[in-house]
């Protein structure tokens, strides 16, 4: 091009726009191009990925490690990819339409419905996961309408800690019925410290504090506005017009929670076996667990499962998803998954890896007893439990700052309803 | 795409020498601006447009987590516009929207403004102060909102503690459904003074010495001089101030999310949160897309509002 003489009407103005055009044509062309793959990826055939929540330093190298022994046992290598738990559902839907989906997702619990809906997982025992020693109510929780699609490996449900000295130096005994919960309470509200510490604040996390009131008062989802759901949510109101609760419950993740319990700012909390490892660095601190009171003596306490499920989603590839059955059989055998509870405090979902973990961990085991009992929260509504989710946050919110219960959960019940 | 329009180099070489025929040569010069403009509006096109576009038509689909599977998603009319607008949140949430914004421009503007006026005098440590007062700035948004909660804290919280000093009692800051909006708005006055201060620094800096001169020697009182001479001056740079804190304030989210995740029961739920609440906890991707419009549209409207301003400000 240099070579070309500049002879022509413009011979200054064409030196430049001949580079210029291919310059431009080939810049077009490559955004042009990069816009439109970028989609789809071969899969390697010796290393399957499973995507998790595990960002915390700890738990990720507990998963680590666990699939690098499954990864060993049946010679493929197994990676994990960790997002923050409330992208998982929305990374995968996005792997999803880019056809790049992982092997393994764990989900919430409470979210692996809408997953299901969409026809996108796949059937686990179909592909050859081991359900023998699994409890019914863990199946159930990995199921939706009828097939079993998440395996859990371990569970969790809430329960009351305390704190032993306060307890015992005031001379409380341990509440089991809501009447010795509220009493107890306001004996140990003094100065700055509260009687009781929990989450009602707008997200999930609020809404799994309440559903053990709810249930264990015969209240359920499907009927917010029942009389049984009021009268949970006008026992949170009295704890809170006593003054044994903190009006900043309303702001409190379980986090929260366990922080204000640790600060010594509440003598008894609401909370999950999850915060045991952060309640252990504290060595000055003698806690105690039961299982979160019932609204009269001799009733069931009925708490909320948790976890994360192993789902497989449909890649369209049968053999590999076998071999993803493989992997999931291993992370939920007995010894991984007492090894898993241990580290992580939670109960495992096996019956004889419970029985083994329970032997290990003697001072949990009041919530292996809430756990057998504990209740999914989507085994009666499926997907729709976020927009029950939503409106029950509301609804707890208005009612803590004045509003009465009725009249919030009678709103409540009309939202869920027009937004069917 | 442009392959087809632009011909080869070799082509335009060859031809053009043989020939020097002027309404080629016009033709082609047409060709090589076009070119120049292509990369800005593939750019626009693909960036910009395309993403409209796409959640103008979602506001109109059934769009749910299928979708991602199957690429379908059945056009419904008008339902996910009802749907939105019949839900007492939207009403809710867009009247808060407003109140924050303006909330939030005020506070911003006047003491941002008061604050560039007082630094553009010359004193000793001016620089190190105005330097200071940028932190807020460097500092992430979530970050922020992390810390003013803890300070915000109903018991245990800085700012309740140091009133109490002065015998106020415990202000329910993110905690009651009537002062929580107003915290959120204190925090963003906060997080905006120093964007408002140096802009309006910056042109306090231009405007001429010599005017203010001839204003003292007038006899002038500060009032008058920063009324009839600063706040005249000082007009397109105000415009631009506002606008731009317009722009990033009525889309506010992260804040929001930090602070008070839209609650206590909805009392600082603002545009911003529903629209993120809807799509990405809801999963309706639809409805999600309606509130997402509705934004577009309002930053629209002002956005022509303030090309009209400047134009006859040009004239």
């Amino acid at each position: 091009m240099r070579a070309h003489p500049p002879n022509g009407p413009w011979p200054g103005r064409r030196r430049v726009r001949r580079p210029a055009l291919v310059a431009l044509t080939v810049a077009s062309a490559v955004v042009g191009s990069t816009a439109l793959t970028g989609c789809g990826q071969s899969r390697d055939p010796g290393v399957y990925t499973v995507l998790n929540s595990s960002t915390d330093d700890s738990y990720h190298s507990w998963d680590a490690a666990t699939l690098e022994r499954c990864g060993k046992r049946l010679g493929v290598t197994v990676r994990q990819q960790s997002v923050p738990a409330d992208q998982v559902m929305t990374k995968s839907l996005r792997m999803a339409s880019s056809k790049s989906l992982p092997d393994i997702i764990q989900f919430d619990g409470s979210e692996m419905p809408a997953f299901a809906e969409t026809g996108g997982l796949m059937d686990l025992r179909r592909l050859g996961v081991d359900t023998t020693d699994v409890p019914q109510g863990i199946l159930d929780y990995g199921s939706y309408k009828g097939t079993y699609y998440g395996a859990a490996r371990t569970v969790n449900t809430l329960a009351l800690f305390y704190n032993k000295d306060v307890l015992g130096k005031a001379g409380v005994k341990v509440p089991t019925t809501w009447e010795e919960m509220r009493e107890a309470a306001r004996k140990l509200t003094r100065g700055h410290r509260y009687g009781i510490a929990l989450s009602a604040g707008g997200a999930e996390d609020g809404v799994y504090q309440f559903t053990p009131f709810m249930w264990s008062n015969g209240g359920d989802e499907t009927d917010l506005a029942g009389r049984q759901v009021i009268q949970a949510l006008d026992y949170w109101k009295s704890l809170l017009s006593d003054g044994s609760l903190s009006k900043s419950t309303i702001n409190w993740t379980q986090a929260d929670v366990n922080d204000q319990f640790m600060a010594g700012n509440a003598a008894m909390m609401i909370n999950g076996p999850w915060q045991v490892e952060t309640l252990n660095t504290k060595k000055s601190l003698h806690w105690g667990i039961a299982r979160i009171p019932v609204p009269r003596a001799g009733d069931d306490s009925v708490g909320p499962l948790g976890g994360g499920e192993l789902t497989i989603p449909d890649i369209g590839d049968t053999t590999r998803e076998k071999t993803s059955a493989k992997i999931v059989n291993c992370l939920t055998s007995e010894q991984e998954e007492v090894t898993y509870a241990l580290n992580s405090w939670m109960i495992p979902a096996n019956r004889k890896a419970a029985a083994v973990w329970r032997k290990k961990v003697p001072s949990l085991s009041s919530l292996a007893d809430q756990v057998a009992v504990a209740r999914s929260r989507t085994a009666k509504v499926g997907s729709g439990w976020t927009s029950i989710s939503l409106a029950l946050q509301s609804a707890f919110q208005s009612a803590l700052t004045g509003q009465s219960s009725a009249s919030a959960l009678k709103h409540a019940q009309a939202r869920v309803e027009s937004g069917k | 795409m442009s392959t087809t329009t632009v011909p080869g180099p070799a082509a335009i070489g060859s031809s053009a020498e043989a020939t020097p025929d002027p309404a080629r040569a016009r033709r082609r010069r047409t060709l090589a601006q076009w070119g120049f403009v292509a990369p800005a509006v593939l750019f626009m096109l693909l960036f910009f447009g395309y993403p409209l576009v796409r959640n103008i038509v979602m506001s109109f689909q059934h769009y749910t987590p299928s979708t991602f599977f199957t690429g379908k998603a059945p056009f419904n009319g008008l339902d996910n516009w009802r749907k939105v607008f019949g839900d007492g949140l939207f009403g809710k949430a867009l009247w808060q929207t407003i109140l924050f914004t303006i909330g939030s421009l005020i506070g911003q503007f006047c003491i941002g403004l008061a604050l560039a006026v007082f630094f553009n005098r010359r004193f000793p440590l001016g620089g190190v102060l105005r330097a200071l007062i940028l932190l807020p700035w460097l500092v992430p948004m979530v970050v922020s909102g992390i810390v003013w909660r803890r300070i915000l804290d109903q018991d245990i919280g800085v700012l309740n503690s140091f009133l109490g000093l002065f015998g106020i009692g415990h202000t329910p800051w993110l905690t009651s459904t009537h002062v929580a909006l107003l915290a959120v708005i204190l925090v963003n006055v906060w997080i905006g003074i120093p964007f408002n201060m140096v802009i309006l620094y910056g042109g306090l800096q231009e405007l001429p010495r010599e005017v203010y001169e001839a204003a003292s020697l007038d006899g002038a009182s500060a009032w008058r001089t920063f009324r009839s001479i600063t706040l005249p001056l000082l007009k397109p740079v105000i415009t631009v101030v506002l606008v731009l804190g317009f722009m990033s304030t009525v889309k506010i989210l992260d804040l929001v999310l930090a602070l008070t995740d839209g609650g206590p029961a909805d009392s600082t739920q603002t545009l911003g949160t529903l629209t993120y609440q809807d799509s990405f906890v809801q999963l309706d991707f639809g409805a999600g897309a309606v509130v997402g419009n509705v934004l577009v549209l309002i930053s629209a409207v002002f956005a022509v509002f303030y090309l009209r301003a400047n134009r006859t400000e040009g004239k």
